[in-house]
Order: structure tokens, then C-alpha cells, then sequence
């Protein structure tokens, strides 16, 4: 390689670096680094820097390695791309990816909600009328297959294949891969969503009655309880950055809640009437909701302000960001792919697609998979919408491909990587991190933890121990069996109850005492 | 119109034939994996607890003396060889790695004060007693020694020249003994009652230290005809180890306690204070790395240092472990050794939750990643709870609290008076020149 070719390859990992920075490590410029006196420490924070900056330049160099280029669609001429229908991509691309188009015709218990495991490979379909189907969709294998007979609301993947969850009429219930009950969640009464954090192991039901609930799967403890005192709730997305749960309400907010508090950490008032669907994208900066106001606003955040608002002819039912930031929104029986739509105003879609004559009811993007899922009432299809996926997959994090021993390995990695629910946080990079607040700040909140840890702390009550009533006397008669009467028995008895009598006197004061003349009563007047 | 769509072969990702090892792929763009921090921390708390849970320190004890074992020496070419000396008068040769005598003789007619190998011959080793003799032994040979050098006084330690046949002594003087002379070649005395020990350095070869019962410790050089200096501290130095990478720093182990570093160039302050015991420490030694130092005391602890800290990284104990009087860092750094007044010789690991015998490429990776974590996260208040718990003895906590307690009412009063009398007129000391009470050249 001459060095001009090693310049150029230079110039564009320095572009690529930014992305592989933590926020964190941006917090020291050199300037302030000059200013600590410190010498130990100066030459710490020097060494950590240039040691995290040496792990983003590798990280940016590590992806020649990456092999796969994400997909893309482009018209030519006076094509656009947002007329040219699934029929015609099928014409175009090769044939593997013409099997990822297919239509499930299932118009007997629909309307159906789905969901794509966390590597994309395995999906669950859920009818309202009570059908429930796991299939490998990437083989055309049906894995397991219930007739629940009662109203499915919602059904959703727990950490790996092997289980998912359904949102039944009363409860919500976990079954295993081959359709077997496994458990049957009390708690969650009248669920409308679930959701579930893979990094917490937590599953999230929120239903009719307003209750966030969070239970752990790996412990089967519910770990909260968080009444949204907002109403019942069927619009919930999870941010996959930070695990913060984001719920829809009836009266046009959004609220952001963690387990840990029992009142929402953000309110934001996003629309002028119910909120229809949320949704968060993968980086956890933008988020997007419609409303039945016949809004769909994009919002930034880490800010909590509007980004851009587009109109839908009717109220989306569904949206979905994919994870190379593409919007899906299922409106009617419609749906619209946006690109780039959360940083300027987009004038036309990326892609359409019209589902005739039915309802769509849920749409999801595959990930690490150029394809998009929907739920409709007559069943489920699959569409392509090529650059959605992320096309370089990390087989320690999500694996399509895994073998049986892989998944079990990544099982217990995951588990032994359990994060606690208590660290759930706005700011997900706050470990570890320093609290930049003033001392007498610190101080402050420390003493009012304190205080409330002392609040919740019992009072020490004496106990009324009763010192020195046993005495030898009283073990000996309770002691000796109590329908045998001796001498000496009567006797002792005898002599504790006069000497009781004479305590009680010696308290009261004598009433013999009472009738005998005092020395001075003969001077009293008796007559008064 | 022009489109691709993701289609990856499955062969790419996967295994040709089950005897394949898994194709992985990695991505580290920081989207696809959220929540690091957070899993990090949690797998620090993790390995921290499994540090934790696997400190099994103890190894196993080489019993058979029936005396306190008061003194040891390492051989400095072989690795599993010890010897040490009791209070009966019998030394005996350890292999560590069976943990067995290889060859014991009663050697002396009381206590044994001081073992030391000859680095200058394979297999010679040296004794020296309370019975005024120091004895060569080779143990290849007869049970008899190979020659006995008879003294005016009882002898306190020994200690051999790293290249050259010279020897030295130590009792109410300092002798320097050639292997081939049956008298002293040089004696060098400097107002001492008695010198507890003696040790070269192992380094700057002809250099070499002594501490006495007089609180002194007193440097000499072999080409000199005087020693070198003289310092006086507070309390006694119970012992001295030379430093084997800086060779100009030693350390003594004190009776007030604490051990003291000292640069032998500068010794009116300590380069470091070794806190953490409740008892005076008897003995101390530095591992070959000279990062890290192993302490004896009288408190039936020992403790390891890390050399540049000021507590100890660790503490050692068991119920049946009496006085400690001598300590060793094995050869390889990887082991530590015991002797107490029990009369049994105690193995140890340095690292206390290591695991022994081979480790694979993954499994040194692993333990590094984890090691690494521990260190990231060291500050955090969870973690530094479990990597700092110890179970110490209920005797030790008790000391420990009496000596807080003691050292608050010390400094309490040192303010009060500082407080009422004129501006400048205490003045603070500093910790490390605290207890050096004078020094003569």
C-alpha cells in the first residue's frame, strides 16, 4: 500500500471515528485536562482518554471487516419509488429474497398482532379470536400452533425463541415453543400490550385499567406495580437505548415511566386527542407518535420538542421504526415508509403499500432483515422495504444463524448479564459516570435519603418485660403437678397471698387505717 | 429502477461440518449494543463476587517440626526448595511442590536463629545458632556437617554474599566470614547490644543491612572499612527485606506496627508507610517482582502489600496459625510462605482467588477481561464493598477499633494543643518522617 492510499483510508476512518465515541469520554477537552494539578490523576484521565480513543479508532478500522452493504431502492427516470409496487420488486430481486414476500390468509381470526424475535429469524402471530402461531418464517416452519378460544390481544417474544407471551381476555399467559402453558400471569388482568426488556428480563403489560406492570421472567417477581392514573392504554413502545418504557393515552400524552418511580419521569402532551401508536427508534434520540387527531409527529427525545408533523388521511393504527431508521406507519388498510424522516421534512414516501380490503392492525420490522411484518385482519404478510435492516450482524448480540448450543450459551451469558431493574435511567450511560452537582447539593440529598431511609424504620418500643415476678417460690408451685395439694404447697400459697395483700396495702394505703381516729380529727368539724 | 435486498447465504454464517468452530461475525457499531454500560457494571459486580467467592487462599501447611519455626530461606535457583530452622534445633529441607521434608537433621543444640543458602555452590546450605556455631550442611552428604565455625557469642542471623564464598553473621557484632577461614575476615560493630538480623542486598551485591535491639537500623558496605549509616527510629525494626528491583530501597518491619520503605540514600523519610496491622510485625518479604510485599506479625496475621500502597491488599489467617515469626514470597511471586510458632510451615497462594495449574488462551483472557472490569469499575460503592470484605478474627477487629480509637484520642489532643498554644509552634508532622528519630553517618 503506498502511503497516499494509507492517507485516504486515514481520512475516512476519521470520519467514522465520531460514531465509535462514547458520550461519556467526550466529557474532558484538553484544556481542562491542563488545568488539574493533580499529576496522578492528570496522568490517569491522559492514559484513559488516549486509551478510548485508540478503541474508537480500532472500532472505525474494524469495518472493513464488516461484509454486507445495506439494501437501497432508487428510481430511474421518471419512476418513483414510492409507486413501485411488491409485485414489481419480486421482478427484480434474486429469488431468496422473493420468498420473503408471502401473504398467511387467516380470515377467520383476525384481526392478527405480531412480533419478530430479537434476531429477526422467528415470528409470532396472535388472532384476536384466539389463534396463535409461532413459525420460523425464514424456513416456512410452523413451530407451534393453539386455538386459544378466548380474545388475544397482543403476543410478544420473551428473551429467546423458546417462549412468548399472549395477552389473553383476563390474563396474560407465557408459553413455551411448542405451545405448551407454561405460566399464567395473575397480575396482569386485562392487558392490551406487552412488551419486553431482553437486557432486564422484564415483561411490560399495560391494559384497560391503567396499570404499568413489570415482571421479572428470569425470577418471576413482579417488580412494579405503576398506576398511570390516565386510563386504559394501547399504544406502548419500549426505548431500546435506555429501557424506558413509553405509553400513549387517551388524552393526548405521552408519559415515560421507569420501574423505579411510581409517577412518569416525562409527560409530554403530544396530541389533541388519543394517542393511537408510539414508537422509539433504535439509537433512543427520535420517537414518533399519531394520534386520532390525524397527526404524525416526530419528536426528538432527548430534547422533548417536535421535530415534524405529517397528516394521515385516516388515524395510523401502528408504527414501527426500522433499524436503519426507516418509519413505517400502517394507516387503514395502507401502509407509508418514510426515509430520513425525523431530520427534515420529507415530501413524498420512500415505499407504499395497500393491503386490500383489509385493516391493518400491527406492523413490525424484521430485524437485521430488509422485511417488514404486518397484521391485518385477514391474516399476516410480509413485505420487502429494502435498507431497513442493519445489514452486519453482531452474533454475540443477536444471531440469526445461532445453532441450539449457541442459543443456550447466549441464554446464560444473557442472564448472567441480567441488568437490575433499579438501574433503569433516563441516562443509560450514567454508571460509572461523576456527579458533577454542587457538594451542598450532594450533601442535601444524601441527608434527605437518610432521613426517609430513618422515616421507614420502626420505632423502638421498650418491651414490658415483667423482671424479678418469677421468682422460686412461684416456679415450684407452677411446677409441681397441679391436682396434688401438699403441706407445703398450701403453705407457700398462703404466704404469697398474704404477702400480695400486703403490697396491695402498702400501695393503696391501709383501709383499716380509714375508720382509726386521726390525731387531729377532734378539732375537725363533723357537722359540715 | 435499481434495488438490492439483504440476502445473506446461510453458509457464510455458519458452519460447514459440527467439528467447525462457530463463524462469528462482530459489529461494534454502539447502536446494535445498547445498554453497556449497564451490562459492564453488572458483569464487574459479577467477577467481583466471584473473586470474592473463589478466595481460597490457603494451600496447605508443611508440618513437622515440633518446635516454633523461627527461621527460613528460600533457594534462590531452585524453585520448590525451602529450609527452615526451629526452635528445638532442627532444620529441615522442604519440597514444596510434594510438600514434604527431603532432609532433616538437629542441628544445634538450641534454637536456630538463621538459615541461608550459598548461592555460590549448588547445594550448601547454612546455619547458625543460639550455641554460638554456624554450621555448613550439604544434604546430599552424611547427617554430619560439612564444617562448623564455632563463635564468641550466640548468633542472631545469616546471610550469604550473592557471587562471592563470603558469609555474614550477626550476634552482638557483625562478622564477615569467608567459607574457607574458621575465623571472621572483617567485624564491624557500632554501639549495638544485639542485631536481629542481617540481609544483603541482593542486588548491589556488597551492600548490606542490619536492624538491632537498640531501634537502629545501620547499613554497611563490604569494601568499607566502617558501615554506612545509622538510623534511629522510634521503636525496634524487627526485620529488613532489600527491595530486588530498586536495589538502593528496603523496607523494616517495625514494632509499632507498620512497616517503613526507605531509600538507603536518603533516610531521614520513608519513601512509604505499610499500615494495617495491630501488632508489631515480625518479619516481611518482598515478592522477586519487588511489586509486593508479605508481612508476619505478632497479631497471627500476615498481610500482602502492594509495595507503592499503604494497606495491605489482603490478610491471611486461620484459627490453628499462631505467631508469625518469618514470611517468604516464593521464587515465581505465585506463592507465599509461613512459618509460626506452631511449629508447621503454611502455603499460600499471593492471589488469593487465582486459580493454579494451566489456565487455556480463554480462560487468561477471561480472568484479564475480568480483573480489568473490576479495576474500571473499583470505585463504585457495590464493588468496593465486596472486594474490600474480609472475615478478620474477632480478636483482630477488637484490636483494630482499640487502635482507631487510641489514634483519634492521639490526634484529638495533638489538635487541642495545637489549638491553644501560639500560632505555628506544633507543627505538623509528616506521616513518614513520624518515626525517624535521628541518623549518623
Amino acid at each position: 500500500m503506498t502511503e497516499e492510499e494509507a492517507s485516504i483510508i486515514d481520512k475516512n476512518i476519521a470520519k467514522k471515528v465520531s460514531k465509535y465515541v462514547r458520550p461519556a469520554e467526550r466529557k474532558i477537552s484538553s484544556r481542562q485536562l491542563k488545568k488539574i494539578k493533580n499529576k496522578k490523576l492528570k496522568g490517569t484521565l491522559d492514559r484513559i482518554e488516549k486509551v478510548s480513543n485508540e478503541a474508537a479508532i480500532k472500532a472505525a478500522r474494524s469495518e472493513i471487516l464488516l461484509t454486507e452493504e445495506p439494501g437501497y431502492l432508487e428510481a430511474e427516470g421518471i419512476e418513483k419509488t414510492f409507486n413501485i409496487t411488491q409485485k414489481q420488486l419480486s421482478e427484480n430481486v434474486d429469488e431468496d429474497s422473493t420468498k420473503k414476500i408471502f401473504d398467511l390468509k387467516l380470515p377467520t381470526f383476525g384481526p392478527y398482532s405480531l412480533d419478530y424475535t430479537r434476531n429477526g429469524r422467528h415470528l409470532v402471530i396472535g388472532g384476536r379470536k384466539g389463534h396463535v402461531m409461532s413459525i420460523d418464517w425464514m424456513e416456512n416452519k410452523i413451530k407451534s400452533e393453539i386455538h386459544l378460544k378466548e380474545t388475544v390481544r397482543d403476543v410478544k417474544w420473551l428473551h429467546n425463541e423458546l417462549f412468548y407471551a399472549v395477552a389473553q381476555k383476563k390474563y396474560v399467559f407465557i408459553y413455551d415453543h411448542n405451545g405448551l402453558e407454561v405460566h399464567r400471569l395473575k397480575k396482569h388482568i386485562e392487558v392490551n400490550k406487552l412488551d419486553f426488556l431482553p437486557y432486564h428480563f422484564l415483561l411490560v403489560s399495560v391494559g384497560s385499567a391503567g396499570w404499568l406492570k413489570y415482571q421479572d421472567t428470569s425470577t418471576g417477581k413482579l417488580v412494579a406495580e405503576l398506576r398511570t392514573k390516565l386510563g386504559g392504554c394501547d399504544a406502548i413502545a419500549q426505548n431500546p437505548w435506555n429501557a424506558i418504557m413509553h405509553l400513549g393515552h387517551y388524552n393526548g400524552t405521552v408519559t415515560l415511566w421507569s420501574p423505579n418511580m411510581s409517577t412518569p419521569l416525562v409527560k409530554m402532551l403530544t396530541h389533541k386527542g388519543p394517542v393511537k401508536a408510539v414508537a422509539v427508534d433504535h439509537t433512543g434520540k427520535y420517537m414518533a407518535t399519531s394520534g386520532l387527531d390525524g397527526q404524525l409527529k416526530l419528536w426528538d427525545i432527548r430534547t422533548y420538542k417536535p421535530l415534524q408533523q405529517y397528516y394521515t388521511r385516516t388515524p395510523a393504527s401502528s408504527l414501527s421504526i426500522s433499524q436503519l431508521g426507516l418509519l413505517g406507519v400502517g394507516w387503514g388498510p395502507h401502509v407509508t415508509i418514510w426515509k430520513d424522516a425525523f431530520l427534515t421534512k420529507q415530501q413524498s414516501p420512500y415505499m407504499n403499500h395497500l393491503q386490500v380490503g383489509s385493516q391493518i392492525q400491527d406492523i413490525h420490522f424484521c430485524p437485521f432483515d430488509d422485511v417488514l411484518g404486518l397484521g391485518h385482519s385477514y391474516g399476516i404478510s410480509s413485505i420487502i422495504i429494502p435498507g431497513s435492516g442493519e445489514p452486519n450482524l453482531d452474533s454475540l448480540e443477536a444471531n440469526p444463524y445461532q445453532s441450539k448450543k449457541q442459543r443456550q450459551e447466549a441464554e446464560v451469558h444473557s442472564l448472567l448479564d441480567k441488568i437490575q431493574p433499579e438501574m433503569i435511567s433516563l441516562d443509560s450511560t450514567f454508571i460509572g459516570k461523576v456527579d458533577g452537582a454542587s457538594k451542598d447539593l450532594l450533601d442535601m440529598e444524601r441527608n434527605e435519603e437518610q432521613k426517609a431511609q430513618r422515616a421507614n424504620e420502626e420505632k423502638w418500643v421498650p418491651k414490658n418485660k415483667a423482671r424479678g415476678k418469677n421468682s422460686s417460690l412461684k416456679r415450684y408451685l407452677r411446677k409441681k403437678q397441679k391436682n396434688v395439694i401438699d403441706e407445703r404447697k398450701l403453705k407457700i400459697q398462703k404466704r404469697i397471698k398474704q404477702e400480695k395483700e400486703a403490697r396491695r396495702k402498702r400501695i393503696m394505703g391501709n383501709e383499716d387505717d380509714k375508720d382509726r381516729p386521726k390525731a387531729l380529727e377532734r378539732f375537725s368539724n363533723k357537722e359540715l | 429502477m435499481k434495488v438490492k435486498v439483504l440476502s445473506r447465504s446461510t453458509l457464510e454464517y455458519t458452519r460447514k461440518t459440527p467439528q467447525d468452530i462457530y463463524k462469528i461475525k462482530r459489529n461494534y457499531d454502539p447502536t446494535l449494543h445498547p445498554l453497556e454500560k449497564a451490562r459492564e457494571y453488572t458483569r464487574a459486580l459479577n467477577a467481583v463476587k466471584l473473586e470474592r467467592m473463589f478466595a481460597k487462599p490457603f494451600i496447605g501447611d508443611l508440618s513437622g517440626h515440633s518446635d516454633g519455626v523461627y527461621c527460613m530461606a528460600k533457594h534462590p535457583k531452585k524453585l520448590t526448595t525451602v529450609i527452615s530452622g526451629s526452635g528445638d534445633g532442627e532444620l529441615r529441607i522442604w519440597d514444596l511442590s510434594d510438600r514434604e521434608t527431603k532432609w532433616k537433621v538437629v542441628g544445634h543444640k538450641s534454637i536456630v536463629k538463621g538459615v541461608c543458602c550459598s548461592l555460590t555452590k549448588d547445594n550448601l546450605y547454612f546455619s547458625c545458632g543460639t550455641d554460638k556455631t554456624v554450621k555448613i550442611w550439604n544434604p546430599d552428604q552424611s547427617g554430619e556437617p560439612l564444617n562448623t565455625y564455632v563463635g564468641k557469642f550466640a548468633f542472631s542471623a545469616i546471610d550469604h554474599h550473592r557471587s562471592d564464598p563470603i558469609f555474614i553473621t550477626s550476634g552482638s557484632q557483625v562478622d564477615i566470614w569467608d567459607e574457607n577461614r574458621s575465623d571472621p575476615i572483617k567485624t564491624f560493630n557500632w554501639g549495638v547490644d544485639t542485631i536481629n538480623t542481617i540481609r544483603f542486598n541482593q542486588t548491589e551485591t556488597n551492600i548490606f543491612g542490619t536492624c538491632g535491639t537498640d531501634r537502629t537500623i545501620i547499613l554497611y558496605d563490604l569494601r568499607m572499612n566502617s558501615p554506612l549509616t545509622k538510623s534511629v527510629l522510634q521503636m525496634r525494626t524487627n526485620a529488613i527485606a532489600w527491595n530486588p528491583m530498586e536495589a538502593f530501597n528496603f523496607t523494616a518491619a517495625n514494632e509499632d506496627h507498620n512497616c517503613y520503605t526507605f531509600d538507603m540514600r536518603k533516610m531521614d523519610c520513608a519513601l512509604n508507610v505499610l499500615k494495617d496491622h495491630v501488632s508489631a510485625v515480625l518479619d516481611l518479604d518482598y515478592s522477586p517482582t519487588g511489586e509486593e510485599i508479605v508481612t508476619g506479625a505478632y497479631d497471627r496475621t500476615l498481610r500482602i502489600y502492594s509495595a507503592r500502597q499503604g494497606h495491605s491488599r489482603d490478610i491471611y489467617h486461620t484459627k490453628r496459625m499462631q505467631r508469625i515469626f518469618c514470611v517468604k514470597y516464593s521464587m515465581d511471586s505465585k506463592y507465599v510462605l509461613s512459618g509460626s510458632d506452631d511449629g508447621s510451615i503454611r502455603l499460600w497462594k499471593a492471589k488469593a482467588s487465582e486459580k493454579l495449574g494451566p489456565k487455556d488462551y480463554r480462560e487468561r483472557a477471561h480472568i484479564e477481561y475480568q480483573e480489568k472490569l473490576i479495576d474500571r469499575y473499583k470505585y463504585l460503592p457495590e464493588i468496593k464493598r465486596i472486594s474490600r470484605h474480609r472475615n478478620v478474627p474477632k480478636v483482630i477487629k477488637n484490636a483494630q477499633n482499640t487502635k482507631r480509637i487510641m489514634l483519634q484520642a492521639q490526634r484529638r489532643k495533638e489538635e487541642n494543643l495545637r489549638k491553644h498554644s501560639k500560632k505555628g509552634s506544633i507543627p505538623y508532622q509528616v506521616e513518614r518522617k513520624k518515626p525517624i528519630v535521628g541518623i549518623a553517618k
